[in-house]
């Protein structure tokens, strides 16, 4: 079917075709045919335009190293993804390829007219204009920049997909499978211990796939591959293909991008591994470099490697009339290959004097050979017809037609893994290339990343980093080299007028680097952030160098010299899918639900979010909103009963004989003085005076405290309480348990409160002298055995039932039948906050934002001066913590009775732009018949009686500055 | 992610951990009787050194223990840990 | 040569031959009148308005790297001015009043885009605390408005107001005359104004200690290359503050810790602003190349290595996926790290330092890129008249120790 098909090919199944749509024309291929070798088999070089010139096309590489051939891919709805590299992804029947970033066509593209405009656009250019005027970068210029820039079209719709993450540990992680890292693996397997071998490619082999005619130990690469799987496999060596390793972090954590599947649906698509090594080999080969020169970027202009790659794997050859120009040894054996496979190839040497015995290789390929010239220009609209070869860049020409033109401008070594582990890179002047320098992290790199040239010196390397006797490593035939001798990164010579490409995929040319020299852009960073080099999706693996060394050419200084930009994670872009896997949705955080929670589902609770608890808020019934709901659950409080679930308040019990000592040290307020059985309400500070927070602690016996701390800081109350203990005070017999969940809270508050306990609890005297406000007793209900705090939030009596969660419940029913009985009813979080501010009781985080002192708070009197020390204490003594100016609790009432909006700032009506404070809380009250606020205000104590207004957006609104106790202020609904 | 070697439970990854401010600050003996300066130093002046770090770490999601960890500030390496209350190590190797 | 399409279209014909170096790269001299410490943004445009506003042009700016090198090249770009304390909210909108006609000035195009600011509410605490700067911005003028989930929506259509999130947003903040600009064209713009006006920018030049003469005044600096002489010292050197100081005895209330960000693949206009989120933690916006921008959260424990774990990238990239679940398919493209010199109350520094003629300007956090001007316009008041400005005043060392703090800690529990 395919005209550029040949007899070869490991990676494909020839028996079977498939399928796929390429911009709406049907494309045949093979399974294991990437997009790029399909595409090419049929003859199809023009795969992209460039992001700034939308210069045609077609693939530079043939694998990760890809900068034009950028893709979207379709795999049905919601599986679609942009600037998918063609030379990556697999073929599936059906799929949809559309190309990226012309419009209408490929062919046809208007954005082409930046070509011509290009004289106009050299690096940089954008710092320069569109400054005037001055409203018309935001609203004209950039616009029409950001339509323009961007390569593919953005998924739109929620991933429909499944993602994965899991951990590993392991003695050894091989990253690469090519000849240095399978010899790595199998050696350490030998050796044993757990061994884990990553490869990015489709399957193992990396570039030996590339040398049918390499033996080692007697068989062809091919056989040898298949036979150290099968070595590998059997000694329980994980082997991870089609996995990447995108990110070497300290401790020798690698994490790793799995792709499972390209079709998604039930089965997981990508799973990240978190593999901590005791020790990586980083075997991750090294890419070919372009040739800069003019016009060197025209489809079918591509590296010899790829070339090399699509013959080899996928059976398909690039050109019928080939001329590859070079600069060392490797271009050779890719040539005698491809004449090999039918291709009339002319190769281009710019060496006066190659190796005597490659010529003569060549002859008997017949291979034309001609030494001592470059490719100087090439021509072709959309695909090259011809390149321009000659001594010199000025020197009389010659064009030799071509239907594929490929370049070998020598190798890097992919030091990006060794450079994350935070190894340095050293200039290594033989093989002129940067290598892997010293490095604190157990690893080590093996094979052509660091500068191996032959296939047995990459063997040998890697059985030898893999622990092995250098004496039985795998023995490669010698004539089998990979031909990877040194070539010079290519320094472009000055001069030329038309574009030399650098970096493909961002338009870069050589031009650009020299400009950006000039400009004083002499740092390696300050020259890539200027002309963008390197910072496309193919992240410089085949631009960095080059453009280094026109660089240095400029400044007049060695490339070492110049030195490096910094390797980055990831290693390749990485999907955020991966990246998150399960967390997504409900695991995207725990959620946390009370005992009790399935009760409030069923009462149609409206729930919020507090920290990772879900609490009700208000229960509506029908044609109820949140403040009708509210309010009736006010009126239930107030006049008859409430039940309201506390569980999520957290709790820790204090225990020791110096429990006491260590609470006094702990809190703001002295506890030693609690008599057992009594309860007090207490304030944690912070060293630096301000309030941290807030809770009640009741003694239960001379040794055992139970704390209470708010929902959201229990936690951090137990760390700073752990700390204390642990590290100022450790001689302290003290023990803390966190009890949050261990007990089940049911507030029962109202005038109706104890009557309600009175029919459930035994063993429990509840008459106020037996059992007085602030008491804790013992008792049990519906045969349960419970603490009971009478304790309130309300202002009104009331009594927190704590029942071990197991057991309640039971306990949560009785007590709610009785509640009902007794006409009262649930009660959420909203109509609490209420209730507790009409007394002036403070939420913490709410009237405090830590900048609060309980003095602020109206809490003063809840701090024991007198004591020698507690935490915070020191802080409380500074001057500005005692200023009489400070921000003060008080409430305030609108004098248009209007509801404050939360937030609001209040201010002097005669100055009205300078805020006196600001309201924490703003309720409709149904008990007070009025709305109402809490606010903190500088001198707000001093300022009670007065008015002051409040800054809303309709204007000023007059308020009465009041006492915050609104509700009962002396305290007699507490014993009723 | 660090590589944090607890003195309770061996080698564990950050995530279990949380830091704790820079170690061996010691809190004046007599807070109420120091100057503000003092005390200021106590709550917030810290070396913030580049290089060799001692540090206060919780095993929050493990033991519970507070303890002290040496890190170089350049490389993020562990170079020891040693339980809270003692002395400075420079003791251990590297994990 | 003054840049402009003109000046563009003239080089063109000439093969942009014509281009100068846009600062000089001098040997220092001897002595200034002021030696800056650290060369990023803020160096750089305090050492440009010494000059521009102050007259003052025997000016050297010291970086140990290359300019713009620190956090103005490592941020994500974020400008706005809606904090929640009054003094912060002056502070930062001193730098937002600049930016719209700093491109003009500088004759630089740093792409200054007010594009919008919006800060996600998820639970009750949000909309309380969100709230509280809505109307204490509107009160100063800071154009910070609250929207309801379907409001945010339209000016965000990529946001998920869904119940289906685990924090479904309840409403946000916006504050539509905020957005992003070019982080490296800032520190590039301010050297090249600045060096017009006679400002020496010395890179590859590392402090090595201060000088001080018998009365304890600063006499100038010790560096890599050679001493040089200073009548006043201004540092601004964000994570290496510490270390800076600490060569004049000085002891400071910084933590340096690591903060990464990360950048997508780019593809065509598809997030019209930027959004951050304190519940759900993370940030975003998109780059005028159609990178999507994300800042990941600080590392808990002190770093100078410019790296931070993986896990702070993937908790980013986990957040952004939650609020914007069609990005699951998107690639993170380039991450990196820079070092944030933290302060216990989360403002920054602008103060002297008791050592006469030692000025410092540090503490930036996780946000400084925003205050680039008005910091530098800021700090180049103090170093040249000694005395604070007003706006700067609240942001003195001895806050620390009167405990008169400007906590914006709970506020800024997202790194931007």
């Amino acid at each position: 079917m395919s005209v550029f098909r040949t007899a070869g090919g490991d990676a494909i199944d020839r028996s079977r075709t498939i399928s796929f749509s390429f911009d709406g024309t049907r494309i045949e291929g093979h399974p294991g045919d990437t997009i790029a070798s399909a595409l090419l088999a049929n003859g199809v070089h023009l795969m992209g335009r460039s992001f700034k010139y939308h210069r045609p096309r077609g693939v530079l590489g043939a694998g990760t190293e890809e900068p034009n051939a950028l893709v979207g891919v379709t795999r049905g709805p919601g599986r679609f993804e942009p600037n998918q590299r063609a030379t990556l992804v697999p073929i599936t029947d059906g799929m949809v390829v559309e190309s990226q970033n012309r419009s209408p066509s490929l062919a046809r593209d208007i954005g082409a007219v930046n070509d011509l405009l290009s004289a106009f656009i050299p690096a940089g250019f954008y710092y320069k204009t569109f400054m005037w005027p001055r409203s018309f970068w935001a609203k004209v210029y950039e616009p029409v920049i950001r339509r323009a820039a961007g390569l593919g079209r953005p998924p739109e719709v929620t991933d429909p997909d499944r993602y994965a993450q899991r951990w590993a540990h392991c003695e050894t992680l091989v990253v690469g499978a090519g000849p240095a890292g399978l010899a790595a693996a199998l050696a350490a397997a030998d050796a044993g211990g757990r061994v884990i071998l990553c490869d990015e490619g489709e399957t193992i082999g990396g570039r030996l796939r590339d040398m049918p005619r390499a033996t080692i130990d007697g068989l062809t690469a091919g056989k040898w591959i298949v036979q150290a799987r099968t070595r590998l496999e059997n000694a329980g060596v994980r082997l991870l293909t089609r996995t990447t390793a995108y990110h070497y972090g300290i401790g020798n954590l690698v994490t790793l991008a799995q792709r499972c599947t390209d079709a998604g649906g039930a089965r997981t698509r990508e799973r990240q591994w978190m593999v901590r090594a005791g020790r990586v080999i980083i075997a991750i080969g090294s890419i070919e470099r372009p040739i800069v020169f003019p016009n060197n970027d025209r489809p079918g202009v591509m590296l010899a490697s790829a070339a090399a790659g699509f013959l080899h794997r996928y059976g398909v050859l690039v050109g019928r009339h080939i001329v590859i120009a070079t600069q060392h040894d490797s271009a050779y054996r890719t040539a005698i290959d491809l004449a090999g496979a039918g291709a009339a190839v002319t190769l281009v040497d710019r060496r006066a004097r190659p190796a005597a015995d490659l010529g003569e290789a060549c002859s008997a390929a017949g291979v034309t050979v001609i030494t001592g010239h470059i490719p100087i220009d090439t021509r072709g609209r959309l695909r090259v017809s011809k390149v321009a070869i000659a001594p010199a860049p000025d020197a009389a020409h010659r064009w030799l037609p071509c239907d594929a033109l490929l370049m070998a401008g020598g190798w890097t070594p992919s030091v990006h893994l060794h450079s994350q582990s935070g190894g340095k890179v050293a200039w290594d002047a033989q093989s002129a290339a940067f290598l892997p320098g010293t490095t604190l992290a157990a690893q080590v790199s093996a094979g052509t990343c660091r500068g191996r040239v032959t296939l047995a010196d990459c063997l040998a390397d890697g059985w030898t980093a893999g622990g092995g006797n250098g004496a039985s490593a795998p023995a490669a035939d010698d004539r089998t080299d990979t031909g990877m001798s040194p070539a010079e990164p290519d320094a472009h010579p000055e001069g030329a007028r038309r574009k030399a490409f650098v970096d493909f995929q961002n338009d870069v040319t050589a031009k650009d680097i020299r400009l950006a020299v000039r400009e004083g852009f002499r740092s390696v960073e300050h020259l890539k952030r200027y002309t963008t080099n390197g910072m496309a999706t193919d992240q410089g693996r085949t631009s960095n160098i080059n453009a280094l060394a026109i660089a240095a050419q400029a400044m007049g200084q060695t490339i070492p010299g110049t030195g490096l930009t910094t390797f980055r994670a990831p290693y390749s872009p990485t999907t955020f899918g991966t990246m998150t896997g399960f967390t997504r949705g409900r695991l995207f955080d725990p959620v946390r639900t009370t005992p009790m929670h399935a009760r409030a589902v069923a009462a149609g609770a409206v729930f919020e979010d507090v920290g990772q608890w879900k609490r009700a808020r208000f229960f509506p019934r029908p044609g109820e909103d949140m403040h009708a709901a509210t309010a009736r659950e006010c009126i239930s409080v107030r006049e008859a009963v409430g039940l309201f679930d506390a569980s999520t308040l957290g709790k820790i019990e204090v225990v020791g004989p110096d429990a006491a000592a260590f609470l006094d040290l702990l809190y703001a307020g002295r506890l030693s003085t609690l008599a057992v059985g009594r309860c007090r309400y207490a304030l944690m500070l912070r060293e630096d005076g301000f309030i941290a927070d807030d809770g009640v602690i009741a003694r239960l016996a001379t040794d055992r405290f139970h704390v209470t701390t708010t929902s959201g800081g229990a936690a951090s109350v137990l760390n700073v309480m752990e700390d204390f203990r642990q590290t100022e005070w450790p001689d302290l017999r003290v023990w803390l348990t966190s009890t949050t969940e261990q007990w089940a809270v049911a507030g029962v508050t109202g005038p109706r409160a104890r009557n309600v306990l009175a029919a459930l609890v035994e063993g429990v005297d509840l008459s106020s002298d037996a059992f007085p406000h602030m008491a804790v007793r013992q008792g049990r209900i519906a045969g349960v055995p419970v603490r009971i705090f009478r304790v309130s939030f309300t202002g009104e009596t009331g009594y927190e039932i704590n029942v071990p969660a197991r057991h309640a419940l039971p306990v949560w029913d009785a007590v709610a039948a009785a509640v009902a009985a007794a006409g009262g009813g649930l009660y959420g979080t909203e109509a609490a906050h209420v209730l507790r501010a009409e007394k002036g009781y403070i939420i913490v985080g709410q009237e405090t934002d830590g900048t609060a002192t309980p003095d602020d708070v109206g809490l003063g009197k809840m701090v024991a001066a007198t004591k020698p020390d507690f935490v915070g204490k020191r802080s409380l003594m500074r001057a500005a913590m005692r200023d009489p100016d400070r921000k003060q609790l008080v409430a305030l009432l609108t004098a248009d009775r209007s509801l404050l909006d939360e937030g609001t700032q209040v201010v002097d009506p005669a100055s009205p732009r300078q805020s006196l404070g600001h309201v924490s809380s703003t309720y409709p009250s149904v008990t007070l018949g009025r709305p109402f606020a809490l606010a903190m205000v500088h001198g707000g104590r001093s300022l009670l009686g007065t008015k002051l207004a409040v800054a809303t957006a309709a204007g000023p609104v007059a308020v009465d500055v009041v006492d915050p106790v609104l509700y009962d202020p002396s305290g007699a609904r507490l014993d009723v | 992610m660090l590589l944090i070697e607890c003195p309770h439970c061996g080698p564990r990854a950050e995530i279990e951990f949380r830091y704790s401010g820079e170690a061996h600050m010691v809190r004046p003996a007599a807070a109420a009787a120091c100057d503000d300066a003092t005390w200021a130093a106590y709550l917030y002046l810290r070396d913030n050194v580049r290089g060799e770090h001692a540090e206060r770490w919780r095993h929050t999601h493990g033991c519970g223990q507070f303890f002290n960890v040496v890190r170089d500030t350049l490389t993020d390496r562990v170079v020891t840990t040693y339980p809270a209350g003692h002395a400075r190590s420079a003791a251990g190797g590297e994990i | 040569m003054k840049f402009s399409g003109l000046a563009l279209l003239r080089q063109s014909l000439g093969g942009h031959r014509g281009w100068d170096r846009q600062w000089r790269s001098p040997e220092p001299k001897a002595a200034y009148d002021v030696v800056i410490v650290g060369g990023g943004g803020h160096g750089l445009a305090t050492a440009y308005y010494l000059a521009s506003v102050h007259g003052v042009t025997n000016v050297a700016v010291l970086e140990r790297g290359w300019i713009g090198g620190g956090n103005t090249g490592r941020n994500t770009t974020v400008i706005r001015s809606n904090y929640l304390f009054d003094e912060s909210a002056a502070l930062y909108n001193h730098a937002l009043d600049l930016w719209p006609g700093l491109s003009a000035e500088l004759n630089y195009n740093l792409m200054f885009s007010p594009r919008g600011v919006m800060l996600l509410a998820h639970t009750l605490h949000d909309v309380h605390i969100t709230k509280r700067h809505v109307h204490s911005n509107r009160l100063h003028g800071i154009d910070n408005v609250w929207l309801d989930p379907v409001e945010a929506k339209a000016f965000c259509p990529p946001l998920d107001i869904s119940e289906r999130a685990r924090y479904p947003i309840l409403g946000a903040a916006l504050q539509k005359s905020g957005g992003t600009a070019r982080h490296d064209a800032v520190a590039w713009g301010y050297a090249r104004a600045a060096s017009a006006l006679g400002v020496d920018i010395i890179e590859n030049c590392a402090v090595l200690g201060i000088g001080r003469d018998a009365t304890g005044s600063v006499v100038g600096v010790e560096t890599s290359r050679g001493p040089i002489g200073a009548r006043k010292i201004g540092v601004v050197a964000a994570g290496a503050t510490s270390t800076i100081m600490d060569m004049a005895g000085v002891r400071m209330p910084l933590e340096s810790h690591p903060l990464q960000a990360l950048v997508s693949e780019p593809v065509k206009p598809c997030f019209p602003c930027v959004v951050m989120s304190n519940t759900v933690h993370a940030y975003i916006s998109q780059s005028d190349k159609g990178e999507l921008v994300i800042g990941a959260g600080a590392d808990q424990y002190p770093s100078y290595s410019q790296t931070g774990g993986v896990h702070q990238l993937t908790l980013a990239v986990e957040a952004i996926c939650e609020m914007f679940p069609m990005f699951g398919r998107m690639r993170m493209l380039r991450s990196w790290g820079g070092t944030v010199d933290l302060t216990p109350d989360r403002s920054p520094i602008l103060s002297d330092t008791g050592i006469a003629g030692l000025y410092v300007n540090c503490g930036w956090g996780t946000g400084g890129f925003k205050a680039t001007p008005g910091s530098g316009h800021l700090f180049a008041h103090h170093l040249a008249t000694g005395s604070a400005h007003p706006i700067a005043a609240p942001f003195s060392l001895d806050r620390y120790t009167t405990g008169r703090l400007i906590d914006e800690a709970a506020a800024a529990a997202v790194a931007h």
